[in-house]
C-alpha cells in the first residue's frame, strides 16, 4: 500500500523530536530586534536600575535594562542610557524631579528587587509623570527565585508601564512561535522554535530533517498544532509545551495541512486532500475525531482561521482563479460569501482579535506584502514593504502584526504596528526564519 | 539515537524498494538544479525515440529504466507555469513513456512529489503542488497506470530545487518529481 490510513496518536518517528520547554536554545537562532521606522517623536523616559536587597552585589537578573529594552523596541518610547543618569534613584523619597526635567525625560521609573527569605523575589517599581512631579503608579510583584522568573516579571513591568501611558494592553510578556530551517550542503535541519516576543530565550520545541510548517497556538497558549512531513508524508500534531508530549491528530491519506485552533480550543480547522486529491476546509473534534467537512469545491480551499466569536471560518480559494479571502459559517453546509476582491492574490488570513480586521498576503503591482482588510467592506490597505513578505499574525494586543520577510535573500521576521507607523526587524543570527505566529496573553 | 534511528529508516525504504522486483533503484534526480535544467532541455530529441521502442519492442532487451539513459523515460521531472496545475504539451511524451513503463510493470510504485516556488503563502502553495501532482496522476492513470501504483505529496514551496530568487530559480521550483521506488 503506498496510501496507510494512519491515525495513530502519540507518535515519535525517527526524524522528528520533539522537546520539551525545559533548556534553552544556545549560541545558534539568537534573534535581535532592532526598530527600521518609529514614531516620529518617541516619548524620553528613564529606566533607573532597580536596587538590590539580597546576596551579592547584585540582582541574577537585570529587570530595569529589560523594561528599557522592551518599551525602547516598541518604538513609541526612547529610554535614556544609563551612563547619561544624572542621578540613580531606587526609592521614592529619593526622586527629585528637577534632576530629570533638564534632560527632557517625560516619565521616569525606578524600582527594587527584593530576595525574599523563602527563595522568591519580590519586584517593586514606581512610574512618575515628571512634568506634573507626580507619581502614577506603583506595583509589587512577586515571582520565583530564578533569573528566568525575574526575566519575566521585567516583561511585565514593561506591560503595566507600556498600557499606563499608551491605553494597549502591552505584549513584552507574550511569546511567538516560529520555523528555522538551516541549510548544511544538501542537509537541512528544520526547527519549531518558542521564543519571548522580543525574540529572547529561542527553544527548539520540535527538530526534523523534514519540512516543519504552520505552527498555531491553542487558545490557552500551552500547545502548538504544526505540521510535519516526517516520514515524508504530511501529519498534523497537537504538541504540549511544557512536556514535549505530542498526539498526531490527522494523517490521513493525502494533505494534512493549514491547523488552527478555534476559540475554545476543542476543535481544529484543517486543510485535507482525502476527497480525490481536492484540498477543502474540514473542522476536526480533538476529543471525539469527528470530521466535518465545511467546503466542497474543485480549487483550492485551505489556510482557514476561525472568527474570535467561532461563528464563521475566513479561508483562502482559488475557486474564481488566483487565491481569494472567503468566509464560511463554521457548520456543515454553512454559507460561503467572498470577502477579497482588491487585487489578484489575497491568501493566508488571520483576524484581529475584536474580528474587525483581517491581515493578508496581498500581490501589490507584483510585490507579495502584508495588508489590512475589513471584512465588511473589502478595503485593502498595504502595510509592509517588501518583495516576498507572508504569514502576517496579530499580536494579542491587536496593535501589532508579525510577518517573514526577506533581508538580503535571507528570511527573518520582522513587524509592523496595525497603523503602519512602527516597523520592526526581528533579524536571527541562523538560518531562515518564518511562519512566526504569535501566542495569546500569558494567563495572570 | 536520531542518527542510528535514521539509518534504520533509510534501510527500510531501501528495502520496499527492491520488492518491485527491479534490481535498479532508479535515481529521483531531486534537488539538483542543474539535472533538472538538463532534463527540460531534452524534450525535443525524446519524441523519436519513444516511437522506436514501442515498434519494435526492444523496451526489455535494451533494459530501459525510469531515470536513465536519454529517451522520454529518462526524464522525471515536469515542470509548470505559475500558478497552473495544468500539464504543458512538451511533456506529452515523457508521460506517455512513463505511463507505458508502469502498466508494463505492474510491481513498480512511483511518488509523485509535487511542488511550487515561493511567492505567495505556503499552505496555499501545498495546495499548488498537490493540484500539479494530481495532474500528473490523472495522466499517468490514462496512459494504464493503476491507482496502488501511484503516490503523491505535495511539499508545496518547502523543498526548493533552486534556491535564487528570480524567475529561473522559480521556473525549476514548479515541479513533479517523479520517485521511483
Amino acid at each position: 500500500m503506498l496510501h496507510e490510513f494512519l491515525d495513530r496518536r502519540l507518535a515519535c518517528a525517527a526524524t522528528v523530536c520533539a522537546v520539551a520547554l525545559l533548556g534553552s536554545l544556545r549560541g545558534d537562532a539568537q534573534i535581535v530586534v532592532e526598530v527600521t521606522r518609529g514614531v516620529e517623536r518617541p516619548v524620553p523616559m528613564a529606566i533607573v536600575p532597580f536596587g538590590w536587597e539580597g546576596p551579592g552585589p547584585q540582582a541574577p537578573f537585570d529587570v530595569a535594562a529589560l523594561v528599557a529594552s522592551d518599551l525602547g523596541n516598541s518604538g513609541r518610547f526612547a529610554p535614556m542610557a544609563v551612563e547619561d543618569m544624572v542621578s540613580r534613584p531606587t526609592q521614592p523619597a529619593d526622586v527629585r524631579f528637577q534632576d530629570w526635567l533638564i534632560v527632557d525625560v517625560d516619565y521616569l521609573a525606578i524600582g527594587q528587587v527584593v530576595a525574599n527569605p523563602d527563595g522568591s523575589h519580590t519586584v517593586v517599581f514606581q512610574l512618575f509623570n515628571v512634568l506634573q512631579g507626580e507619581q502614577i503608579v506603583g506595583y509589587r510583584l512577586t515571582t520565583g527565585g530564578s533569573a528566568d522568573d525575574l526575566r519575566v516579571a521585567g516583561h511585565r513591568v514593561a506591560d503595566m508601564i507600556f498600557e499606563e501611558l499608551t491605553g494597549i494592553r502591552g505584549v513584552f510578556g507574550t511569546r511567538i512561535a516560529y520555523v528555522n530551517e538551516q541549510r548544511m550542503g544538501r542537509e537541512r535541519r528544520f526547527q519549531l522554535i518558542v521564543s519571548d516576543s522580543d525574540g529572547a530565550n529561542p527553544q527548539v520545541v520540535a527538530q526534523s530533517s523534514e519540512p516543519l510548517m504552520s505552527p498555531a497556538w491553542s487558545p490557552d497558549g500551552r500547545k502548538l498544532a504544526y505540521v510535519s512531513f516526517e516520514g515524508s508524508q504530511s501529519s498534523i500534531y497537537v504538541q504540549e509545551l511544557r512536556t514535549g508530549i505530542r498526539d498526531r491528530v490527522s494523517s490521513r491519506e493525502g494533505i494534512n495541512g493549514a491547523p488552527v485552533f478555534s476559540p475554545d480550543g476543542r476543535m481544529l480547522a484543517l486543510t485535507l486532500s482525502r476527497d480525490q486529491g481536492n484540498l477543502d476546509v474540514y473542522m476536526l473534534n480533538l476529543a471525539t475525531q469527528r470530521l466535518t467537512r465545511l467546503t466542497r469545491h474543485s480549487a483550492i480551499d485551505t489556510e482557514a482561521v476561525w472568527a474570535p466569536d467561532g461563528e464563521s471560518i475566513y479561508f483562502t480559494s482559488g475557486r474564481t482563479g488566483g487565491p481569494q479571502v472567503y468566509r464560511v459559517e463554521a457548520r456543515p453546509g454553512g454559507r460561503v460569501e467572498r470577502i477579497t476582491f482588491e487585487g489578484s492574490y489575497n491568501a493566508r488570513p488571520r483576524i484581529s482579535p475584536d474580528g474587525d480586521r483581517l491581515a493578508v498576503v496581498h500581490d501589490d503591482r507584483g510585490n507579495y506584502r502584508i495588508a489590512l482588510v475589513d471584512p465588511d467592506t473589502g478595503l485593502t490597505q498595504v502595510l509592509s514593504n517588501g518583495s516576498l513578505d507572508e504569514s502576517p499574525d496579530f499580536a494579542p494586543n491587536g496593535a501589532l502584526i508579525i510577518y517573514a520577510t526577506l533581508e538580503g535573500g535571507r528570511g527573518v521576521l520582522a513587524s509592523v504596528s496595525t497603523d503602519g507607523r512602527i516597523r520592526q526587524q526581528i533579524a536571527s543570527v541562523a538560518g531562515q526564519v518564518r511562519e512566526p505566529v504569535w501566542s495569546p496573553f500569558p494567563r495572570i | 539515537m536520531i542518527r542510528l534511528l535514521t539509518i534504520l529508516l533509510v534501510l527500510g525504504m531501501g528495502l520496499s524498494g527492491c520488492r518491485g522486483g527491479s534490481s535498479t533503484i532508479p535515481t529521483d534526480g531531486s534537488g539538483d538544479a542543474s539535472d533538472s535544467a538538463g532534463a527540460n532541455g531534452a524534450s525535443d530529441e525524446g519524441g523519436v525515440t519513444t516511437t522506436g521502442i514501442g515498434a519494435d519492442g526492444s523496451v526489455d532487451s535494451t533494459r530501459l529504466v525510469p531515470g536513465e539513459g536519454d529517451g522520454p523515460l529518462s526524464r522525471l521531472v515536469i515542470y509548470f507555469d505559475f500558478d497552473r496545475s495544468e500539464i504543458r504539451s512538451d511533456f506529452n511524451d515523457m508521460l506517455r513513456a512513463h505511463g507505458a513503463y508502469l502498466a508494463e510493470n505492474g510491481g513498480q510504485q512511483v511518488r509523485l512529489e509535487g511542488h511550487a516556488d515561493e511567492r505567495g503563502s505556503r499552505e496555499y502553495n501545498i495546495g499548488l503542488g498537490e493540484q500539479r501532482a494530481q495532474a500528473v496522476r490523472r495522466v499517468l492513470m490514462l496512459q494504464g497506470a493503476s491507482t496502488d501504483q501511484l503516490g503523491t505529496v505535495s511539499y508545496g514551496e518547502e523543498r526548493p530545487a533552486a534556491f535564487g530568487s528570480d524567475e529561473n530559480s522559480y521556473s525549476l521550483n514548479r515541479r513533479v518529481e517523479l520517485v521511483y521506488r
